[in-house]
Order: C-alpha cells, then structure tokens, then sequence
C-alpha cells in the first residue's frame, strides 16, 4: 500500500506542477449566477442537488473506504455470511426516493418559470446561419447580423501565428452585439436558416435551440447591466466554435440611444462582410432606410416570405444528391416575389447599393475582397486553393468560378453540400462582388463583372 | 430426428463454416458498391451492387441448404429446435421495433410537427413568422407544398383488396399447417400454394398502386411528409412480403421434396410466424396510413 | 446424439485435438479463425477486435486532446477535428465497447450456465465477422474526397444533410454494426433461455447473465430503430424524403427523438454488463455472496425498463412541450433509485467480507467510486432547469466519460484480469496490474474530473477551439488524456504475455473466493467445456 500512496502523490505532484505552470490562470470551478432571476434559481438548483450528491457521496465513499480498511482479508478479519436484508433494501430504495421527490418540487418550479415566455416587454428574432447569428428586432424595424469578429478569426485560422491570449475577447467577441435594456422582459424567438444551432449566454440563463422551419422562444430579464458573452451550443459544422454571442444589457435610455442611432436604417447588414463601417456608406444606407422606414411594419412579413421560399430550395438541396449539379439551374427559375420582398426584408443594403446605377469593378473587387476573406478563405484558403483533401474545392481554376456566371451565383445563393446558403445573409451587392472578386483573382482571369442585380434576377 | 431429449444428448455445435464469413463479403460488396452508386459513379458500381446481391442470396441459400441438410441428417433435438423458436420470436421483435421507427415518425409528424406548423401550442410563432398561411391538414406535404398538389390513394379501393388477400393468405397458410399436423400432404401443399399465391397477387396489386400514385395521383416519395411516409412504410412492408413470399415459396418446394413430418417442420412454422407478422404489420398499415 | 450425418464427420476429430494453431500451417490456421464456431474464439476475436477499435480511437482523442491542450488551431482543420470527434465516438461505442462486452459474453456465459456453446453458432461467426468490414467501410470514409461523416455521432439533420461522400457509407456501416449487434443478441437471449444447465434456474444465474440477458433484450429492441432513423437520413438525402425537413411536414427534431428512442437504451447496453461484472468480482474478492442478488437483478430490470421512457432528456433544449420536460425530467430522476440500489448493494458486499486487493479488484472498486461520480452527475443533468445550462457543455462530457471510460471500460479491463488466467492458464503479471489500475486511476481522473470545471464555467463541447479562459484546465485534461493512453500499453503488455504462456501456471479455481461454473473446469478451459450439462453444487451459484 505504500507504493499505492507513493504513486498517488506523484500523481498529485504531477498535477499541483501543472497548476503553476500557466500565468493566465483563471480556475473557475463553479457554475455562475448569472443576472437574471431565473439564473439565481438555476443556480440553487445546481447547487442543492450537488450537495446532495456530495453528501451521499460522503456516506457511500465513507462506509467503503471504512471497509476497505478494516474488513480486509490482511488484517485477519473473518467473512460474514449475510446476503440479504429485505428491511435494508426497502430502506435505500425508499430514502432516496424520497430525497428526489425533494428535489423534483424546485425543480419543477423553476421549469415551469423558465418555460412561460408569455408578456414579454419585447421580442427578438435570433436566426442562426452557418455561422453568424441575426437578430432582428420585432418591434424596433432594427435588423443585423451579428458575427465574430475579425481579429479574433485571423487569430483562430490554422498557423495564423497569432497568440490568442493576445486578442480581447478571443472568439467570444463580435462585430455587432445584441443590444438589450436591462430590467426587460425580453423574448427571443430562434429559428435558423440552416441546420440546428443552439443560442446560449451562461448569465442570461440556459440555452436553447434554433431549428430551422420551427421557432423556440425563451427569455431573460437580465437585472444587472453590462456585456455578456456566450456562443453557438449546438454542432453546427466547421466554424461551430466560431458563432459567439454577445449581449450588452444597457440601461433604458442607453437602449433607446441606440435604437435611434440603429434609426430603422439596417445598416449593419451591409458591415456583415464589409466589416468596419465607413462612413459614406452608412449615410448612403441611412437615405434608403429612411424612404424605407414607412413600411417598417411590412419588414417581417417580407422576412416570412423570404423565410418560406428558402425552404424548398433547402429540401431541394439535401435530398437532391446526386442531381446536386443540376441545382444551379432550378433557382434561377425562382419566384419573382421573393427578391422584391427580400430587398424590404434584409436586403436593404443590397438594394442601396444594387440601384439601377452600376458598380465599377474596382468597389467589386475591393469589397469582395473583404468578404472573401471573411467567409470563403476559411475553407478555400486565401489563394483560393482550397482544401481538396478535405472536400473544399479550389476556386483557382476551378469549374465553377471559371464557368457559367448563373451557376456561380446560384451556388453562392443556394450553397452546395458543407458549403452554406448565403441568400439569407448576404445581400446582392455582396455576392456580386465576392463571386466578381473570386472569377478575376488567383489567377482566374474570366474578366466577369456581376452586377448587383444580376444576383437580384437570380434570387 | 432425435424425437426423445436422452440425458446424454449433445447440443449440436456444427463445425467451422465459412458461409457466415463468404456472407459478409457479399454483404460488405454489396452495401459498399451501392454507397459508391448513390454518391453518383454509375459505370461499374451499379453492377458491383447487384453482383454483390446475387452473391448474398447464394451465400444465405448455401447456409440454409447446411442447416437443412443438418436437419434431415437427424443431428437437430428437442433443445435445437427451441433455439431455432427462440431465435425466430426474437427476430420477428427486432423487426416489429424496426417498423416501429417509421409508425413513430408517421404519429409524431402528424400528430405533433403538423400541429405546431399550423401554430397550435408552444409553436404559435413557428406558423406566423415561417409558414404564414399554412393551414395543413393531413395528408400534407408540408407548408413548401413539397413535391406538388397530390391525392392519396382510395383506402376502399386496391388497399381493402389487398387487406382481404392477405387476410386470406394467413388463413391459407394456418389451413396448410393443420395439413402438415394430420400428416396431410394435399391439403398443406395447396394451402401452401394459395398463400404464395395470394402473395404474389398482394405484391402485384402493391405495384399497380404505386404506379397509379405516381402517374395519376401526383403522389410521389418525395411528396413531402405523407409520401415519405406512405412510401417508405409500405414501401418496406412489401420488401417483407417479398421476402415472406419467396420463403414461403422455398418451404413448398420443400414440402414437395417431402421435408417436413407432422412433428417436425418448425422451417414452415418461422416462416408462417413471419407471414402473420407481415399481416399485422399490415393491418397497422392500413389503419393508420390509408383509412385514418 | 445417436446418428453423425455426413457432414458431420471431422466434428469428433476436433474435440480431441484441440483447435488448429499455427503450427499447422497459415491457410488451416486462417480457415480456423475465419470459419470458427466456437465461442472461445470468437470471444477472444470480439476481443482482439474490439481492442483495436479502442486503440484506434484513443489515437483519435488524442487528436482532440492535442488541438484543446491550447486555445488557437494548432494541428488540425476544424472539419477534420469534426470528423474526429464523430468517429472516436462511434468507434468507441459500437467498435470498442459493444463488442468487448459481447466478447466477455462469448467467452463466459456458455461457461456460467453451464452449455457447450452459444446456441447458434454460425450467427456468432457471421456476427463477429461483419464487424471488421463495417469498421472499414466506416474508417474508410476518411480517405475519401470529402472526407469523414463530421456531424458527431448523434448525426443530427440537417447538418447530417452536409455530410459528403461519407454519408452513405456510415449508414451502410451501421447497419452492419446493427445486423451484427442484433444477431449477437438474439444468440445470446437464446443461449441463455434455453441452454442452461439443467440445475441452474433463472434466479440462481450469476448477475453477469443476468445482466446480459436485460442487456441483449434492449440490443433487440432498439438497434432496428437505430437502423430506422439513420435509414430515413439515407432517403432523406437522396430520394427526396421529408422526414426531417420542415418544409415538407417533418421535422429535424423527429430524428432525435428516435435517435434517443435507441440512443438511451444503448447507454444501458454499454454499462449494465458493466455492472454484472462488477456484482461478479466484488463478492469474489470480498469472500462474501452478493448482497441482494434478487434486488440487483429487479434493478437491473427496473433501469431497462425505465430507459425506454427518458430519451428526451438528451434533448431538453430543443423546445418540447413543458408537460413532456416534466415527465422526462421526472422519469430520468428515477433511475436514480434502482442504481442507487446497485451503488448501494455493492457497498454491502464489501461490508464485513474479508477482502483482498488483486488488480480485478482494484478496477471494481474503481468501477464503483468513479461511475458513481458519473451518475452524480448524471442526476444533475436529470434536472431540467440545470440542464439548459450544462445541455452540451463540457460537463456533459466529464459524464458521459465517467459512465464510459471508469465505468464501461474500467469494467471490462477488470473482467479481463478476472478472468485471463481461466482463458490462458497463466497469471497476468500481478505488479504490473497494480501499476496499471493506480495510474490509469490518477490520470482518468486528472483527464476528466477538470471537463466537469469547463461545462460548469461555459465551455460548450465538440469546439477545436476555445476563449482562452477556458486553457488552463484544458491543458490539465490534455495532460490526463497523454498519460492515461499511455499507460494501456503496460496492460497490452501483461495480455500478450498471458496469450504466450508466460507467467506462473493458473489453478482451476483461480481466485481463492471465486464462485460459478467457470471455476469448476480446469484452467485453461478446455476448448469444449459442459459439452453435457453439469451436475451443479449449489454452493457455485447465486
């Protein structure tokens, strides 16, 4: 037994030699409180049946480890020979019963709470895309993409020799954060545009998931301002590390600071690929949000539509398999309606920018540029040559970005296999320019230009 | 036939066989030509897969014509045979649980996704926000109208033929088998005969549904919900009769060959367990796919 | 047997020599393993296989391990780090776990109740042998363009839908694990009602086949479901099916309920034997019977019995009706009281016995104090409220482990030790195996307890990448996760030396307080043991 506690402490030593080692250290143990009262609750809950477990764990271990020192053969102690006690059995099964039923009262209580998301002081849509979320605020006309930001995904690319202790917030910090008054009842309604993604901020409570087709609501009064920062809780694919949420609770006029700054005008979908705003476009925006602005209350249910035509174009895709070449052509034959509604919808920037006046090459391709390295380079690498042995095919040369433009957009629009839709996400302008930027760099010199409403007729 | 169990009975261990082995291959040759198949390489895969199925079905029958062999060797007693009833019961549970899967996902999309895609319940935002509009009722292909205005196939029509031949066939097969017990070859062997019979009649009218669905009633597999579950349910319903009826087949070439004695033919039982299986399973069908 | 039919003719030749080694050749020694029938065989192939497949996927975590020891992409692509998680998970559960158990069962249950073999011998054969040819379908997929399935085991649609080439290959794969897991149960349920010893009723079995027999009967039960759902995801993908496509009527959360219809029961096929071989070595080492064998067994039943009615509490996030959350969360609790009842009753074994601490036992006690730290939590995820915060967290995964690693294969490397010296005739090395259970001890817990620390401070699960709050304890379990592979090598080791013959020769008995059939025949068993039933002394059973 001496080697046994021998190798045991080495063990320990091992472990308390690793505990120094990091500088860094933050060694939380426990769960959090949160901000919000439900969190509090969740909290006693967590803490009520640890302590239980604890102090059951302690009876057990103890009565185990008593045994295993003195009932041992070594010690000359003498087998007994009971085998059955039908009082005992009765005993155990019926304590612990009784300790759940302890537990269950709370606990359901708490459910219950958690789960009547009926009155809310206000209502946000989350939609989860491969791998951003947009929020769009019901009753504010204020509608935005909110995605990780740029220094967190240079310094989280394979090889980026970046440190990630080095960038704030690493990959828990976004361009656009959500941005919600404290001391609110606010209601999410999730729904995703792709495959499941799960919305989850420890403080604000727990999480839940976005299935697309179908909305969840949940919702949180967070009781205390300030950011909080959570992310993507559901497998959601490749950049599924790569979704964070952040949450700023303001106060009330903080809040409607911002919605006025916000001012209906939707901008902020425009900076999803362009990152940093500049401050022409958004003067530019805010004209057309303006004009826009009146039909405010038309915005979601031209989301609804744009929502409903993505369906079947989605069904089509997963089931189509080995016909998935043929895609490209089958949405561009798509309903007319559709492009009218998303450019009320969320595609107010495309429709800023994709006016009957044409874009010049140079904007294209520096703004495709930029989205590129936001969304494709992850897969397709930087120089465009992609990942072959992985399954993400090289664009240098490549048989879509050097063949027909249709079939280009529509599988930028459409997406194909891992690659995920961007009709939802990107506007017009934007997948004219990266589909511009992708034929007419690393080498492809198909000297195409696509205008903005060329990717209109194809919506 | 040992026909007594003697105290110094030995449970028959037959010795190494390589036809489980030659099986898998087959099996792996198969599924693995075919996942090539469906991924879209159609100039040698296909036929690879359909090598691999012939070789299936020659390495099951070669195992069969063991076993079979072993049995009229007379190696088989009283224990083998309660394995083999055993073994029997235990498959047909796996495959009541294997149909339940797709019972499951027919209650549940009807009884609980189509409601919530109407907004009823908890879902109420679901229908405003996505499916604005959408008043499904079942049948439904879903609120994407998925694969097109449809009908659904007339319970009263082929369905209830098809219910009543194989409500017949299992009265059939249970007539043959009072024949086997009164050591009546006529009566087991017609009985026998009427059931494939009935069978292939079953499978005939089976197909002419299907093509009637898809040329005339616009319903298709991919006819969103109902079609996915129309097809595949009965879809593999009919691979079962197929199965059933091709055994049944084989068991009245057997019982022509004189197989089978009054207190020996448990071959003719498994196989009308799994016959009356198939009937069920298909009563279950019909109530709930094309009359409810 | 009065009459030998022809085929029949070698049959007595092999009960007298002994099966073909290699000496005989390599094509008659080739013929032997791959046509096999005898249950020894095929338990030590399941076994062997299963081994492998656990080695394979310790090569993959520590894949994982090595991307999580920092935050930032250091070694692999995130789709590829995706693959790796889907695979280490179903290699470990339907390549290294289920047929680790189904090879214990090959090798003991025959020999425990008392018969000559599993009762259909040639199913065995064909159920062992599909195994190696769906994991090579399965592995295979990493080879091709597009590379493996990477949408985790659960292969949850839509994302499933992404899936490349793979996609069909992995459902093809499992259905041949499924063929195979179905056909060795249904073996098994049938050995064990109609081939036991005359004198051996179901009550007296020993709790391993007790717990098999429960364990077969929920393989039967759910496997053909598994076979359904990842069925509907093949037809869904490629003949145009809207099964889980919400514009067409279905829905995606539909294919998590029948996933967990199957998944839950599966979590109980991989530790109930797990607890039948832990109720066999305690009292053996204990020197005392089982306490409350007829309670273990109605536990065992009631924990069966209850999986069926608790999938949906893999799934509370998902939006399910209150009603439906309060039943799971209440059903999932209960399970709480019959393995409490088990915790409880091993306890009680060891109460008052006269133990001693042989590497068998060591793991067992192991097994006990480490599952139920696992079942700790795993009450604590019953709650739902909490459970929105852990539901896919890092702390999920410390429970799951716990269950998995110190319980299902702490379990079967305990078995293995316990019962090695009846397979070989040979001791393992009884230092070694010392050292093996106090370092793989140590370091499963140094690998997994910190996983507990992450979920609870919000690290979610299946992220090659994490904010950097999150480091230290992560390269803390990177450090377990090193250490413990490592130390499966010095267990590898004391195997193969038992397999050569080397070491001191074993008795029939072996262990001084071990009771049941398998302790009556000589040690190594003789290739055909009880080929007529035996005549049982009541002080070897139950």
């Amino acid at each position: 037994m001496k080697k046994i506690s021998m190798l045991s402490r080495w063990g320990l030593g091992a472990l308390g030699a690793l505990a120094m080692a990091p500088a860094h250290a933050e060694w939380t143990l426990n769960m959090g409180r949160g901000v919000t009262d439900l969190t509090d609750d969740v909290f006693g809950l967590h803490m009520l049946i640890f302590w239980i477990c604890v102090v059951i764990g302690i009876g057990v271990f103890g009565a185990m480890l008593y045994s295993v020192i003195m009932h041992r053969k070594a010690r000359g102690f003498e087998a007994a020979h009971f085998h059955e006690s039908t009082v005992v059995e009765i005993a155990w099964t019926v304590v612990p019963f009784i300790i759940l039923i302890a537990v269950a009262i709370p606990a359901a209580g708490t459910l219950l709470q958690i789960e009547d998301s009926s009155d809310p002081d206000m209502t946000i849509r989350v939609t989860g895309y491969q791998w951003l979320w947009e929020y769009d605020y019901v009753d504010e006309d204020v509608s935005f993409f909110s995605r990780i930001d740029r220094e967190s995904d240079r310094a989280r690319q394979l090889g980026s020799g970046i440190d990630p202790a080095s960038v704030e917030h690493y990959l828990r910090n976004v361009d656009n954060p959500m941005v919600v008054p404290v001391d609110t009842r606010v209601r999410l309604l999730l729904t995703s545009g792709d495959v499941i993604h799960s919305w989850w901020v420890p403080e604000l409570g727990g999480k839940k998931d976005a299935i697309p087709g179908y909305i969840n609501d949940m919702w949180f009064k967070a009781n205390e301002t300030g950011t909080y920062r959570g992310q993507c809780a559901e497998l959601c694919g490749r950049g599924h590390a790569f979704m964070p949420i952040v949450v700023k609770v303001v106060s009330q006029s903080e809040y409607d600071d911002w919605v006025a700054e916000q001012g209906g005008d939707a901008e902020s979908e425009g900076e999803l690929a362009t990152g940093q705003p500049s401050s022409g476009e958004v003067s530019a925006d805010e004209a057309t949000s303006s004009e826009e602005s009146p039909t405010a209350g038309n915005a979601t249910e031209g989301r609804t539509e744009d929502g409903r035509e993505d369906q079947p174009e989605e069904a089509e895709e997963s089931i189509v398999g080995s016909g998935e070449e043929d895609e490209g052509s089958e949405p561009a034959t798509g309903d007319e309606p559709s492009s009218e509604d998303t450019g009320s919808g969320d595609g107010s920037s495309g429709a800023s920018g994709g006016g009957s006046s044409e874009v010049s090459e140079d904007e294209l391709m520096s703004e495709g540029e930029t989205v590129y390295a936001n969304l494709c380079a992850a897969c397709h690498q930087p120089d465009g040559s992609g990942m072959p042995s992985a399954g993400f095919p090289a664009l240098k040369d490549g048989a879509i970005t050097t063949g027909p433009v249709e079939a280009h957009v529509a599988q930028v629009l459409n997406g194909k296999g891992a690659m995920p839709p961007y009709r939802g996400s990107l506007s017009d302008r934007e997948i004219a320019a990266v589909v511009t930027y992708e034929r007419n760099s690393f080498g492809n010199s198909t000297g195409d230009v696509i205008q903005p409403s060329q990717v209109a007729e194809q919506r | 036939m040992a026909t007594e169990t003697s105290e110094h009975h030995k449970y028959y261990v037959p010795e190494p066989s390589p036809w489980p082995f030659m099986l898998t291959v087959s099996l792996f040759f198969m599924l693995g030509s075919g996942a090539f198949w469906l991924n879209g390489s159609t100039t040698v895969a296909p036929y690879f897969a359909a090598l691999g199925l012939a070789m299936t079905l020659v390495m099951v029958f070669i195992w069969f014509r063991d076993v079979v062999n072993e049995n009229l060797g007379g190696v088989y007693g009283h224990q083998e045979d309660m394995t083999y009833r055993w073994a029997m019961g235990w498959f047909i549970f796996s495959e009541v649980m294997f149909f339940g899967a797709f019972f499951g996902a027919l209650f549940y999309t009807r009884m609980i996704a189509l409601p919530w895609l109407n907004g009823e319940g908890e879902k109420f935002f679901t229908n405003l926000y996505l499916w604005p509009e959408f008043e499904g009722a079942w049948p439904s292909n879903g609120p994407g109208n998925v694969g097109g205005d449809f009908e659904t196939v007339n319970a009263w029509h082929l369905p209830l033929l098809n219910t009543v031949l194989l409500l017949t066939s299992s009265v059939t097969v249970t007539w043959a088998h009072w024949g086997l017990k009164e050591d009546s070859r006529w009566k087991l062997c017609t009985g026998l005969a009427a059931t494939v019979l009935l069978g292939a009649v079953f499978l005939y009218y089976q197909g002419l549904e299907y093509v009637e669905a898809y040329q005339h009633l616009g319903l298709t597999l991919g006819s969103g919900i109902y079609g996915s579950t129309f097809f595949l349910l009965t879809g593999f319903h009919g691979m079962h009769v197929t199965l059933g009826t091709l055994m049944l087949f084989i068991i009245l070439l057997r019982c022509l060959k004189g197989h089978f004695s009054s207190h020996d033919h448990f071959g003719f039982e498994a196989v009308a367990w799994y016959w009356h299986f198939v009937d069920v399973v298909w009563l279950g069908l019909f109530i709930f796919v094309y009359i409810l | 047997m009065s009459t030998v039919n022809p085929t029949d003719t070698h049959h007595h030749d092999d009960h007298h020599h002994g099966p073909v080694t290699l000496a005989d050749g390599v094509w008659p020694w080739m013929k032997r393993w791959i046509g096999t029938t005898n249950h020894k065989d095929l338990g030590t192939l399941y076994l062997i296989f299963s081994f492998t497949m656990l080695f394979i996927g310790g090569l993959m975590s520590l894949v994982i391990r090595a991307e999580l020891f920092a935050p930032g992409i250091q070694f692999v692509d995130p789709a590829f780090y995706n693959e790796m998680i889907t695979l280490h998970a179903l290699v470990m559960i339907f390549g290294g776990v289920m047929p680790a158990f189904v090879g214990l069962a090959n090798w003991m249950v025959p020999m425990m109740i008392g018969c000559s073999d599993l009762a259909l011998p040639r199913v065995n054969n064909w159920g062992f042998w599909i195994l190696p040819f769906a994991f090579t379908m399965l592995l295979g997929t990493l080879f091709l363009s597009g590379g493996g399935p990477a949408s985790g085991w659960t292969m949850y649609p839509p994302l499933v839908m992404q899936t490349g080439n793979a996609l069909p290959l992995m459902v093809f794969a499992l259905h041949l694990a499924g063929i195979s897991s179905i056909t060795g149960a249904i073996n098994i349920v049938v050995t064990i009602l109609n081939m036991r010893a005359p004198d051996m009723p179901l009550l007296k079995m020993p709790l391993f086949v007790w717990t098999w027999l429960i364990t077969a009967y929920l393989l039967i039960a759910v496997m053909p479901v598994l076979a359904g759902a990842v069925t509907m995801i093949l037809t869904d993908h490629f003949f145009g099916t809207t099964f889980f496509d919400a514009a067409g009527g279905g829905d995606p959360v539909l294919f998590q309920h029948i996933f967990w219809f199957f998944g839950h029961p599966e979590v109980y096929i991989m530790i109930l034997p797990a607890f039948g071989i832990v109720s066999t070595i305690i009292p053996a080492f204990a020197r005392k019977p089982l306490f409350g064998h007829d309670s273990m067994v109605y536990a065992v039943a009631s924990i069966a019995f209850l999986s069926f009615i608790v999938w949906a509490h893999h799934m509370f996030t998902v939006g399910m009706p209150v009603s439906a959350e309060l039943f799971f969360m209440f059903a999932t609790m209960l399970i709480a009281v019959p393995t409490g009842v088990k915790v409880f009753n091993w306890v009680a074994t060891m109460w008052r016995g006269s133990m001693t601490f042989e590497t068998p036992m060591l793991f067992a006690l192991g097994f006990v104090v480490l599952f139920t730290i696992g079942g700790f939590s795993g009450l604590m995820l019953a709650l739902t409220p909490v459970d929105f915060q852990y539901h896919d967290s890092y702390f999920v995964v410390a429970h799951f482990h716990y269950v998995l690693v110190p319980g299902a294969i702490f379990s079967i490397i305990a078995a293995i030790y316990y019962w090695i010296p009846k397979w070989t005739g040979v001791m393992y090395n009884e230092k070694l195996g010392q050292f093996h259970f106090w370092w793989s001890a140590v370091w499963i817990n140094v690998l997994f307890f910190p996983q507990h620390f992450l979920g609870l401070a919000g690290m979610p699960r299946r992220i090659p990448d994490y904010a950097v709050q999150f480091t230290d304890f992560n390269m803390v379990s990177s450090v377990g996760a090193f250490m413990f592979f490592i130390g499966q090598f010095v267990f590898i080791y004391n195997m193969i030396m038992c397999m050569r013959g080397s070491g001191t020769k074993a008795t029939g008995r072996v262990w001084e307080g071990a009771r049941g059939l398998e302790w009556t025949v000589a040690s190594p068993a003789p290739y055909h043991t009880f080929e007529t039933p035996p005549k049982i002394d009541p002080r070897e059973m139950a």
